[in-house]
């Protein structure tokens, strides 16, 4: 009996949070094998939740991989070297009115910050969870890290929930801003070509200009664009593809566990968890609505008219927001084919997701 | 409500939504510049 006790005693030291915490984790599971969404993050996310809401269990693993690869920034700076190496920039530098779709959907970003800031947020911890908008996980840990803030683990899962449920968030909330005949509304597609000095030079203007503009998203920018360098220099076939497979693979495996470290529970569970978890939600609501009446004010302004579902698609989580559009566009009309614009507008909303968190970061700390 | 604090972050959008128009404008522009020199 005593050693039946010896052995099993330490299940008797289980506290409720602790069991909350690991349900969470198996929710993020269940989410990520049986719905799919994001699953490589929130497997392994949801796997370290579970880890480190065991009574007295050793996290120090899981704590220096936190401290060698999120505190310190590398994995978020490396993941995107993977992700530069797989965007296609083309159909935004055939079509660079898309520009401006990007810029528009960041929207929510702002408008988050002063939302968690009415909610009793401090400014530091506002800019934490306002970054959710911006639709891009690297870029929400880069931010939040920067700001040592403790809700780290709220923002990872908020963003990359959120992102796995663009096509569940966004229809509802074109719909309720657009009119059907401006759902209608037919795009034509006429590309022009795209030099491959273009392509080559593109990355290395953007990391000029965004680095100059806004310092703190130099090193974003610039890893994203690096990655973009090797994938179009056209010489780095091998290495472009590593950065596509095996890096990515590699950093989002140890990202998702890495991160769960934020997950124990005397960090997660407070109210303050769900109010992120709303105010990341409201980002992406204003990230969409900014979009799509931007292009309807432009639409005010030219001749030829842009479909406004294209703004929605100005937010960072590609594919998903491009696909949505497509999706609704053919919907309302069978011949009506938006995914190159879509396209477009995703991508360009990578490049100002970025931007607008080295601007919040420089903004911020302005005030600090 | 921290009032000051709300509207030093309206301050912050205003200032970052410009901010990230007047990035994304510069580089179309160079980008019709590239498209244009290396035609």
């Amino acid at each position: 009996m005593q050693l039946f006790y010896d052995l099993f005693s330490n299940v008797l030291n289980f506290t409720w949070q602790e069991v909350l915490m690991i349900l969470t984790g198996g929710l993020l599971i269940y989410l990520a094998v049986k719905r799919e969404m994001e699953p490589a993050l929130l497997l392994p996310m949801g796997f370290g939740a579970i880890l480190v809401n065991l009574p007295f269990a050793g996290t120090e693993a899981v704590e220096a991989l936190f401290n060698a690869g999120i505190a310190s920034e590398l994995f978020p700076l490396l993941l995107f070297i993977g992700i530069g190496a797989m965007i296609d920039f083309g159909p935004l530098l055939s079509n660079p009115k898309m520009f401006l779709f990007g810029a528009a959907a960041q929207f929510g970003i702002f408008f988050t910050l002063a939302a968690a800031a009415a909610a009793g947020f401090s400014l530091t911890d506002a800019a934490s969870a306002a970054i959710i908008a911006a639709a891009d996980g690297p870029t929400s840990i880069y931010v939040a890290n920067y700001f040592h803030s403790q809700y780290q683990g709220a923002i990872m899962v908020a963003a990359y929930s959120y992102m796995a449920l663009v096509p569940i968030i966004q229809p509802p909330i074109i719909r309720a801003v657009t009119t059907r005949e401006e759902r209608r509304i037919r795009m034509d597609y006429n590309p022009a070509g795209v030099s491959k000095a273009t392509r080559i030079l593109f990355p290395i203007l953007v990391t000029i200009i965004a680095g100059a503009v806004a310092p703190k998203s130099a090193e974003l920018i610039g890893f994203l664009m690096f990655g973009n360098l090797i994938r179009e220099c056209g010489v780095l076939d091998s290495l472009s593809q590593s950065a596509q497979h095996e890096l990515a693979n590699l950093i989002t495996l140890l990202l998702g566990i890495s991160v769960a470290f934020k997950m124990q529970a005397e960090l997660f569970l407070t109210w303050q968890t769900l109010l992120i978890l709303a105010l990341g939600l409201l980002g992406f609501v204003f990230d969409t609505v900014g979009g799509v009446l931007f292009a309807k004010v432009l639409n005010l302004f030219s001749k030829k008219k842009v479909n406004p579902m294209i703004g929605a698609a100005g937010i960072s989580a590609f594919p998903m927001a491009s696909r949505v559009v497509h999706k609704m566009g053919l919907e309302e009309d069978s011949y009506n084919f938006l995914l190159m614009h879509a396209a477009g507008a995703n991508v360009s909303g990578q490049i100002a997701s970025v931007i607008a968190g080295g601007l919040l970061i420089s903004l911020v700390e302005g005030l600090l | 409500m921290n009032m000051p604090l709300v509207l030093a972050c309206l301050g912050i959008m205003g200032k970052g939504m410009l901010g990230i128009f007047v990035v994304i404008l510069v580089i179309w522009a160079l980008v019709a510049l590239l498209g244009r020199v290396t035609r």
